[in-house]
Formats: structure tokens, C-alpha cells, sequence
């Protein structure tokens, strides 16, 4: 599956309200190595199918980054049943990405 | 086996894979992290020749393709030591890393260097949480905050000011009672109103807030809360509370995993001159992990072509 590019308008609906496990890439486009991990994150949605994958620009939801007390990039978040169950700061290989969401 | 294993992949570790391939040379990188280096959160460099601008990923990414496109590998793994010898050559090299030994015939070291640490107790765990290395990048996600920067050189007043047109306080805190720095960055800080200069001051401790709740979830945060601070004259230590500590105390090398083998000096620098070599024929140091006068991409670059050169000479000479 894709990776889903989430705002505030809907982030309840995409990661709040999901079924599945969610993972949140928050990033921004002046971040190194938030360019370098998107890829992966891409490839690991592509491979992990019963989780959700999502992208967050905190340059343009700033009040969200705030919300989840994200104040380093790049951050995933790990979201189950609409609560924050997990947090992984900085590049991370393919396979800690896939670990978050087991 | 391969004739050159290359120890980090950034600027340096980059630059010797593309010289060492185009040599004729099969080539193997070995890199802990992402591939890039320091360079990777610099959002511009603007003093690489030839280049006018150009962001620290895009440089990186850059390197990164123009050395695969030679056919160089890079597997990502951490290197743990080196041994003189390996199954195949007695005279050869085993890199060892933290799952499998591989055999070269030479070894390029371009492990480079990292953000100096403070080397308190809870600073790993804070990082991201309270403290960043990284001013210009994790700044603005302290905005109105009260904020402390360590350090006395220009990346800490240019971080000091920088974050002095964000957040609503920002504690300059140097060791000793003068900058490093320009003297003009320190003046124009001196007279900003948001800003504090605590001079003749370590930080003694870091006080996390445990359990500080993130609203709409059921999530408990371990955040940096406060400092302490001894005040090197006096001794007296106080307590300050600040949302975030910046710290710009420099870089250093990790080179102990090769200290067995190659000489390092007292900073932990591997000795070598610009020729790359070290002490151990066939082992060679590239870019900032070697004792320079000036760390940067061109010398980081240069390094790589040099050492790439060198290895492929040694190879050579042994007629292997
Ligand atoms: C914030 C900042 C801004 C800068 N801006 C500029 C600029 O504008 N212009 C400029 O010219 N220079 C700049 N520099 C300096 C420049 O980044 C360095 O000189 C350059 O990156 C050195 O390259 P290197 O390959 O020697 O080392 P590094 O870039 O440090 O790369 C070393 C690599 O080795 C890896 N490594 C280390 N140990 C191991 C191990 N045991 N096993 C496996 N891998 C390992 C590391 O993960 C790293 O990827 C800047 C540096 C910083 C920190």
C-alpha cells in the first residue's frame, strides 16, 4: 500500500479512527534524513500489508507535531485503536520500521 | 573476498569508492547509519567548489549514485575491528563486523566524526526529547519555549542566535568567561533581551520529567525538564528549567575499535598525513577521522581520491 499523506483535516479519520495499526512519518521537506527514511517507509508499506502508513509535513501542521510532543525530525509514530503506542526518533533502517508496527 | 573494504560511507568513504572502482577495483562499503554522513541535516552547503548551492542530501545522494552506478556495494552494518590476516591472505585484513567477518586486501578507515556528547547520565534517552544536537533543524519545534545552548565556539552563538529569534529565552552557558566564537556574534547576543550568557559553567545533571501526559492519548513522555549547574568559580550549582538544551560542544572521532591496530592520537584521531597513510601498511584513514587541520567536503573528498589511489597502489605492488 502507498504511504497516505495525512493533515489535520484528516487525521482522525485516516490514523485516529483506523482498524489497523497506523505508523505517522512526521517530516519536512529541509530534513535530511527525513528524505533519506521516506523511501524506506515507502518500501515497508509496500511489504507490510496489514498496517496503515501515513506522512505528516509538520512545516504545514505544526499544531499536530506540538500535539504528539514531536520536537526532533524525522519521528514515527505508532498509533493502534486511535492512541499513540509508540515513538521511534531519527533514521531508522527498514527493518526497525517494520518492527513498530509488528 | 574483496580488494578494498571502505569503513564508513560518507563524503570520504564515498569519494574512495568511486576512485577505488573506477581503478578497477571491487570495493565494499560498510556503513552504520545512512549513507552521507555529518552532511546529510545540512539544509546548504555553499562552499564545496564547483557547486554553489546545494543541500547536504542532495551532495550526499549525489555521491551515494554516482558510486553504485560504479558497481561499489554498501551493506549497512557496524564495524566492530579489524584483524591483520584473513582466511583467504595471510597478509590481507578481516573486517569484523557485528554479524559476519569479511576478508579485503586493504581497508580505507573514513569513519569521520560525531556530535561531542556532554556524557551525563539520561542524555541518549533525551535526545529528540529535550536535547538536540541541531539547532537549525529541531529550533523550531521550541518556539516560545525557554531554551539553553552548550558552548563556546561559533556553532554555539550562531545556534544561540538563531534560536534567540524563536524562543522566548534562550541561556548561553560556557565553560570559560570568554567566546570562542566572533566576537561580533557574541556582542550582538549580549545585546539581545531574550538572551543570558552563564559564563564559567558546566552542566552537571539532567533532570527528566517523568510521565508529563501527551493529551488525547493514554502515553506517558520522558522529557528534559531542567539543568544543573556548577558555576566553576564558585562551585555553587543551581537548578535551571528550560524545555530544551541545544549542545554545540563540538565533534569528535570513534575510533577505539581500530585502536589495537592503528595508531590514534590523544583526541582519538587516527595519525595519519595527507598522504592517508597509517602505521599499518594497507590500512589507510580518509576525511575527518584522520589528524587534520580542516574537516570539510573538498578535504573529505580530496581524502577519498587519495587513499583510493594509495589502496590501489598497495594492491597493486603486492601483485595480488
Ligand atoms: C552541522 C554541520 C555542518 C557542516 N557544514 C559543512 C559545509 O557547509 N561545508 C563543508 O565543506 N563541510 C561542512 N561540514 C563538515 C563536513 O560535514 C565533514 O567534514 C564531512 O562530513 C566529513 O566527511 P567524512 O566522510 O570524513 O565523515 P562523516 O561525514 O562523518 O562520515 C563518516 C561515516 O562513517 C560512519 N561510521 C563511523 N564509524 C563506523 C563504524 N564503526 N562502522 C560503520 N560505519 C561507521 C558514520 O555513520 C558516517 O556515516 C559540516 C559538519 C556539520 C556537523
Amino acid at each position: 500500500m502507498a504511504v497516505i499523506t495525512v493533515t489535520a483535516e484528516n487525521f482522525e479519520e485516516e490514523v485516529l479512527n483506523s482498524k489497523v495499526p497506523v505508523l505517522v512519518d512526521f517530516w519536512a521537506s529541509w530534513c535530511g534524513y527525513c528524505r533519506m527514511l521516506a523511501p524506506l517507509v515507502e518500501q515497508v508499506s509496500e511489504e507490510v500489508t496489514d498496517a496503515k502508513f501515513c506522512k505528516l509535513d509538520t512545516d504545514n501542521d505544526p499544531d499536530l507535531a506540538d500535539k504528539y510532543d514531536v520536537n526532533s525530525l524525522p519521528t514515527l509514530l505508532v498509533f493502534k485503536n486511535g492512541e499513540l503506542v509508540d515513538r521511534s526518533i531519527g533514521f531508522v533502517q527498514k527493518d526497525q520500521i517494520a518492527a513498530l508496527v509488528k | 573476498m574483496f580488494d578494498i573494504i571502505i569503513v564508513g560511507a560518507g563524503t570520504a568513504g564515498m569519494s574512495a569508492a568511486i576512485y577505488a572502482r573506477r581503478s578497477g577495483k571491487s570495493v565494499l562499503m560498510l556503513e552504520k547509519t545512512s549513507y552521507g554522513g555529518q552532511i546529510i541535516s545540512t539544509p546548504e552547503v555553499v562552499n564545496y567548489p564547483g557547486i554553489k548551492n546545494i543541500s547536504g542530501f542532495d551532495f550526499a545522494t549525489g555521491l551515494y549514485e554516482q558510486a553504485l552506478a560504479l558497481d561499489a556495494d554498501l551493506s549497512y552494518t557496524h564495524v566492530i575491528g579489524i584483524q591483520k590476516g584473513c582466511p583467504e591472505d595471510p597478509e590481507g585484513f578481516t573486517v569484523l563486523t557485528s554479524t559476519e567477518e569479511l576478508s579485503c586486501r586493504a581497508v580505507i578507515l573514513a569513519t569521520g566524526a560525531k556530535n561531542r556528547p556532554l556524557g551525563l547520565q539520561g542524555e541518549q534517552d533525551l535526545i529528540g526529547s529535550g536535547i538536540s544536537y541541531c539547532a537549525t533543524c529541531d529550533g523550531g519545534f521550541y518556539r516560545k519555549k525557554v531554551v539553553a545552548v552548550n558552548g563556546g565556539g561559533n556553532t554555539a552563538l550562531e545556534d544561540a542566535m538563531y534560536l534567540s529569534n524563536l524562543c522566548n529565552h534562550v541561556y548561553l552557558i560556557h565553560r570559560r568567561d570568554t567566546f570562542r566564537g566572533e566576537a561580533a556574534l557574541s556582542e550582538a547576543l549580549a545585546a539581545k533581551e531574550n538572551v543570558t550568557f552563564i559564563l564559567n559553567s558546566e552542566i552537571t545533571a539532567l533532570i527528566p520529567t517523568y510521565g508529563s501526559d501527551i493529551p488525547g492519548t493514554n502515553i506517558r513522555r520522558t522529557t528534559l525538564s531542567s539543568i544543573f549547574i556548577r558555576n566553576r568559580v564558585t562551585g555553587e550549582e543551581t537548578a535551571l528549567n528550560v524545555d530544551g538544551l541545544f549542545i554545540a560542544i563540538g565533534q569528535m572521532p570513534d575510533n577505539t575499535a581500530f585502536s589495537s591496530l592503528v595508531n590514534i592520537d590523544e583526541k582519538g584521531y587516527i595519525i595519519a598525513g595527507e598522504n592517508c597513510l597509517t602505521n599499518v601498511p594497507g590500512i589507510f584513514a580518509a576525511g575527518d577521522c584522520r589528524t587534520k587541520e580542516v574537516r570539510q567536503l573538498t578535504t573529505a573528498a580530496a581524502d577519498g581520491a587519495v587513499s583510493a589511489t594509495a589502496a590501489c597502489a598497495y594492491i597493486d605492488r603486492n601483485g595480488r
